[in-house]
């Protein structure tokens, strides 16, 4: 089978970044070539999204290549398809990269080699999602280092070097552990295969499928555990995250935007699609025996991370923390599944997945606003702003907008996702849920405290920038404002008619449990 | 028949006006442009129109229960919405569109030459739209959805003047206190849904409480998170403190969001539910705090100096006794006096922006002698003081009539406990209405905003924030007109809906009979058709605890009781600011740590924000989580990296580059790897 709709939006930012890099040479030329491509890969994935066939459900549009790797014993598959759970990311990827695109058109620094990273890393998260073969996936998801490494590190400020290595280290360290997993299903008896799902139509039969009930080479709670380490590195989950605020502090705009937006999706992800996906009906070890451990990580998730959070006097530093909180939220969720499979609550579970898309348009939009007011202040020091909202309204308007999003106002996106996880997790787990829900009282507070220091007030703060650069500040443009538009629009969706995700969501939440 | 569509165009109105002066309005008309105002008030007069015609329709025909429709549905979890517009509902909508409308009409001329006029109208807009949607939701999430934009429309508001540091402040301080509560009021919704999800859908919850389906000891707990929902958007106690300081928006906004509409929601939340705090055993814990907020906040308007802080004591004071009348099970005389209170205190509140027109102040020691220039605003004010004192045949004395009986009529003692603070209260309210009114239209004028602004600077104070100009003069009409318009319903309102006996064709006790009225129609509609099961349906929509809460008999000696205090209240404000026969300073100086406590409010700001909020919560539980996470987990990951790279350096030694040593260890590996194949392989 090879529908090639799926294989054509992942490879289109990587082909047309080495076209670029090849053939252009005017900056101007580069910046809006890459625009146009990433605004190519929008469409596609809104066509992927739209045209996937709701009545249907199941795996789509698959893109199937045997023996891509031509050595028989590894069978590995050339394996591509969208389901319920995939589609929706596929989306969220395209928003966030034409987002990331038109954000870093004021890049000047070595811009033909920085838009090739960003377009490269756009395919390689493209590709993490819509990968059915677990090899294939690992590829993907190991690959997406090299061009964050390179952002980071090239065009990133304070300690680059250290932020991109320690980022690299860590998705490493967990990615060493996921790959010893990912052989460990493969080699087990009567597996041999990487496939991640069961395609009936195209007479796949998948890793799910294959070990439930049986014994494999490895104790099932081990592998399980090997994958969680690997995404709890990257969602990140407490005591794991210390890489993010470095990360995002010191990468560019536009990669703050990828990987708050989408990289660590890809964490959420995999939690649903292999360590729940898989780990139900394994023997010795489900994945209800981790339930309660996952919701207790995610309760001190959501309230470490919020705690930290208001101790921050870093803009990005800030959201930094707060994504470790609302990510946290997300592994609630997933704790949904319970301690026994008639006490799953497929509600939580699709909070969960819900929050990751909404997570990444609300926290993308707020590192994209908070890279806009840096362009124009140059300081991100919360002590050294303020009454920036009498200069630049409209960036205040969206700033104040990604901020209640984040604090979970009614008729954004975050409201439904938090709603839907608390709702869905109460009857699970209602003391950890009580618990998580003061997160939303913390939020409030970070975020409002945040908005008040920078935005209001009649100036900059005493000892903060001169009233000279403060009268000469200037309003987002057009150019800027369809990058906060790609991102606003979804969370006002969303936010009043959930319907339009959750309604495929939950056939991936479906499907995903057996 | 008022058809659902047109209930929903009482709330799509208004936001269809925010949309449009948000967007089209702001970008092509100007930031500042009149049309902004018209465009509100035509969308609110909409909304009002329309409220009247359900009010009516309700009244003739009973109440209206519409079909939910989904939100979200996920396998075995529906989230809905939909439209119950029952009594309650009706007068809600009357009282937030009426009052709304009122208010929109006068901000013409309070915020005229604002420099974001647009903007204060699409904030109004979406804060009336969003009380419109809070009243008539028919699902708990539906409610929480709306309790929560309009917590963030009085952000908005209160912040309206972003650039002054006072009024971000007060803002975040309003918004985090009620959402405090909100955390309880979501625990509550939590609770409800895991003891059954379908009682999240109200009309369900009615007739499981009704079935006796929810045990007293549940129906506590839940109570008890709606309760503290109620508390912070309520301001009562002890999560009072944020409403004095939202007074820093502008003072329409005050008289809209911050004493007629959206502060009642705390008080429509107990009412919407008040079956199941009635199942429940915390009522007596809501007549406290209800009780104890009403004097507490009463105590300290009675030295507050700036006009618009007394006013808003005296809101949370009389929220108090809204929320201590439900806990006494005086269902009608809670939302009766929510309605007359609605009117009066707007006024008063419109009055006080327009004394800030003519002074250029809010601080009573620098007004006075205002009642010759402007005599409108004086009379106005003089009724809408009379009424909230309680004095005969005001509306107000109605409203707090009833509640006082029904204190009386309960007994025991929880019930004159309550008597006891509602009379308490009614003392202090008539004397601090009263030493508003004295100081700041009687004696010698003192100067307003010009005298305030030289005190100020000669006694090196920082400068008053929201110091106006001076111009002695009545307001322009369009100020006044709403003024009279609301004082006019001071006078009258409160004997015209619920007389003491038939009243032509009013009948007796019209407003308590409406609103425990228990005749439902249910729309099983589909396909647009409403199927009306027409008349009085089977389906009991509320249950017994709200017919029992109809209104209590007259009872003569609380009113005489209630009416002595007050005239007393009013007498002694005579003597002290008038006559001066007794001397205010003197009694300060008597009193003084009684004066003290009242005036720095007991301390409560104090020990929130000094106490718990930074010495506590940021100095102590935030620092040391911010350590930790630097000295122990960032440290633990540096240290084991410093660690890797010292390993990896001691077996880089083993690259020798000597074949000999290559070879060595791969001979050993590779005995190694048979050796496992022989134990594990088979």
């Amino acid at each position: 089978m090879f529908n090639g709709l799926l294989t054509v939006t992942v490879f289109l930012p990587a082909v047309a970044a080495v076209v670029i890099a090849l053939t252009l040479k005017n900056k101007q030329a580069v910046r809006w070539s890459a625009i146009g491509v990433a605004t190519v890969t929008l469409l596609l994935s809104i066509i992927v999204f739209v045209s996937y066939d709701r009545t249907v459900g199941g795996v789509q549009f698959v893109d199937q290549i045997t023996g891509w790797i031509p050595v028989d014993a590894l069978r590995a598959q050339y394996l591509l398809g969208v389901d319920g759970l995939s589609a929706p990311l596929v989306l969220l990827t395209g928003f966030l990269g034409m987002a990331a695109a038109f954000g870093s058109w004021r890049v000047e620094h070595r811009i033909k080699e920085y838009f090739f990273w960003l377009l490269m890393l756009e395919s390689a998260v493209m590709g993490v999602f819509v990968s059915l073969d677990l090899l294939l996936f690992f590829v993907f998801f190991e690959f997406e280092l090299i061009p964050m490494y390179m952002l980071i590190s090239i065009w990133g400020s304070g300690r680059p070097k250290y932020s991109a290595m320690k980022f690299v280290l860590f998705t490493l360290f967990g990615g060493a552990f996921m790959l010893v997993g990912i052989l460990a299903l493969f080699l087990s008896q009567g597996v041999g295969t990487f496939a991640m799902v069961s395609i009936p139509e195209a007479g796949i039969v998948g890793i799910p499928d294959l070990i439930a009930g049986v014994d494999l080479i490895a104790p099932a709670a081990l592998i399980f555990s090997f994958f969680l380490v690997a995404f709890a590195v990257k969602l990140p989950l407490w005591p794991l995250h210390n890489w993010l605020p470095d990360a995002h502090t010191d990468a560019p705009t536009a990669v703050s935007v990828m990987l708050a937006g989408v990289l660590l999706k890809m964490a959420g992800y995999g939690l649903l699609r292999i360590n729940l996906g898989f780990f139900q009906e394994t023997k010795g070890f489900t994945i209800h025996d981790a339930a309660g451990f996952l919701s207790v990580l995610a309760v001190i998730s959501v309230i470490y991370g919020a705690i930290v959070t208001i101790q921050q006097t870093d803009m990005k530093r800030l959201i930094a923390y707060s994504s470790v909180s609302h990510m946290g939220f997300v592994m609630l969720g997933v704790a949904a599944v319970g301690s026994s499979a008639d006490k799953l609550s497929q509600a939580g579970l699709n909070g969960a997945a819900l929050q990751m898309f909404t997570h990444g348009t609300i926290t993308g939009l707020a590192f994209l606003m908070v890279g806009l007011t840096y362009e124009r202040t140059h300081s991100r020091h919360i002590p050294h702003l303020g009454g920036l909202a009498r200069k630049m309204p409209l960036i205040a308007i969206f700033f104040i907008i990604a901020g209640f999003g984040s604090l979970g106002l009614p008729s954004l996106s975050g409201f439904v996702a938090e709603i839907t996880i608390f709702l869905g997790t109460f009857p699970v787990w209602p003391w950890a849920t009580g618990i998580a829900a003061f997160g939303v009282v913390l939020a409030a507070g970070y975020t409002l405290w945040m908005v008040q220091r920078t935005f209001f007030g009649p100036g900059p703060q005493a000892g903060g920038m001169s009233e000279e650069s403060y009268e000469k500040l200037t309003d987002a443009n057009w150019v800027d404002m369809i990058a906060v538009m790609a991102l606003t629009i979804p969370i006002f969706v969303v936010g009043i008619w959930p319907s339009v995700i959750t309604d495929t969501f939950k056939l991936g939440i479906e499907a995903a449990i057996r | 028949m008022f058809s659902e569509s047109l209930a929903w165009l009482i709330i799509a109105l208004p936001v269809a006006a925010f949309l449009l002066n948000g967007t089209v309005v702001r970008a092509f008309i100007g930031t500042d442009t009149r049309v902004a105002g018209w465009v509100t008030i035509s969308a609110v007069a909409g909304s009002f129109i329309l409220s009247l015609f359900a009010l009516a329709s309700v009244a003739s025909k009973g109440a209206a229960v519409h079909d939910p429709h989904n939100w979200l549905t996920v396998q075995g979890f529906d989230l809905t919405f939909g439209i119950l517009l029952d009594q309650l509902t009706s007068i809600m909508f009357v009282v937030v569109s009426g009052v709304s409308l009122v208010v929109q009409f006068y901000s013409q001329q309070y915020m005229h030459g604002d420099k974001s006029y647009t903007r204060y109208y699409s904030y109004m807009a979406l804060f009336t739209a969003s009380m419109l949607g809070l009243v008539s939701a028919r699902n708990v999430v539906q409610l929480f959805v709306f309790w929560e934009l309009v917590g963030v429309s009085s952000y908005l508001l209160i912040g309206f003047w972003m650039e002054r540091p006072s009024a971000a402040a007060a803002a975040k301080k309003a918004f985090l206190m009620t959402r405090f509560g909100d955390f309880g009021f979501l625990l509550g919704i939590l609770y409800l849904y895991f003891v059954n999800p379908s009682y999240l859908d109200i009309p369900t919850l009615y007739e499981a409480v009704g079935a006796g389906a929810i045990a007293a000891g549940v129906a506590t707990w839940i109570s008890l998170g709606l309760f503290m929902g109620a508390i912070g958007k309520s301001a009562q106690f002890p999560l009072h403190s944020w409403l004095p300081d939202a007074m820093e928006g502008p003072t329409s906004v005050s008289a809209l969001i911050h004493s007629a509409t959206m502060v009642t929601a705390g008080v429509f939340l107990v009412a919407r539910f008040f079956p199941l705090f009635h199942a429940s055993n915390m009522m007596d814990l809501v007549v406290l705090i209800g009780g104890v907020t009403a004097v507490f906040a009463a105590s300290m308007g009675l030295v507050a100096n700036d006009i618009k802080r007394v006013l808003a004591y005296s809101t949370i004071s009389q929220l108090g006794y809204m929320v201590m009348a439900l806990g006494l099970g005086a269902y009608a005389p809670a939302l009766f006096h929510l309605f007359t209170h609605a009117f009066f205190k707007a006024g008063l509140f419109l009055g006080s922006g327009s004394v800030h027109h003519a002074s250029g102040t809010f601080n009573m020691k620098y007004m006075g002698g205002l009642r010759k220039n402007m005599p409108w605003t004086y009379w106005t004010m003089v009724i809408g003081s009379l009424s909230l004192a309680g004095i005969f045949p005001f509306s107000g004395f109605w409203s707090k009539d009833e509640l006082l009986a029904s204190a009386f009529e309960r007994g025991s003692t929880i019930g004159w406990v309550a008597l006891i603070l509602g009379l308490t209260a009614a003392l202090m309210t008539a004397f601090y209405m009263f030493r508003a009114i004295f100081l700041t239209f009687h004696g010698e004028y003192k100067g307003g905003a010009e005298a305030e602004a030289e005190d100020a600077k000669k006694n090196n104070l920082p400068m008053p924030v929201g110091l106006g100009h001076t111009h002695r003069q009545e307001s322009p009409w369009v100020m006044v007109a709403p003024l009279v318009v609301l004082a006019s319903l001071a006078i009258v309102i409160g004997f015209l809906v619920n007389p003491l006996f038939d009243l032509g064709p009013i009948k007796k006790h019209s407003f308590a009979t409406f609103v425990t009225e228990r005749n439902v129609n249910v729309f099983t509609g589909g396909h647009g058709e409403e199927a009306v099961d027409d008349g009085h349906a089977e389906t009991s929509h509320l249950p017994d605890a709200v017919e029992a809460g109809a209104a209590p008999e007259f009872s003569l000696p609380t009113a005489v009781i209630s009416t002595v205090l007050a005239v007393g209240g009013i007498l002694l404000a005579y003597s002290m600011y008038i006559t001066g026969s007794v001397s205010p300073a003197a009694m300060g100086r008597r009193l003084p740590t009684v004066h003290k406590l009242l005036f720095r409010k007991y301390y409560f700001d104090e020990l929130y924000e000094d106490r718990l909020v930074i010495r506590v919560f940021y100095a102590r539980v935030v620092r040391f989580f911010a350590w930790f996470d630097v000295s122990w987990i960032d440290n633990v990951n540096v240290q084991l990296s410093k660690l890797t790279a010292n390993v990896g350096r001691g077996l880089a030694n083993v690259q020798s580059g000597q074949t000999q040593t290559y070879a060595a260890i791969m001979a050993i590996g590779v005995v190694a790897a048979l050796l496992a194949l022989l134990v594990w392989g088979n």
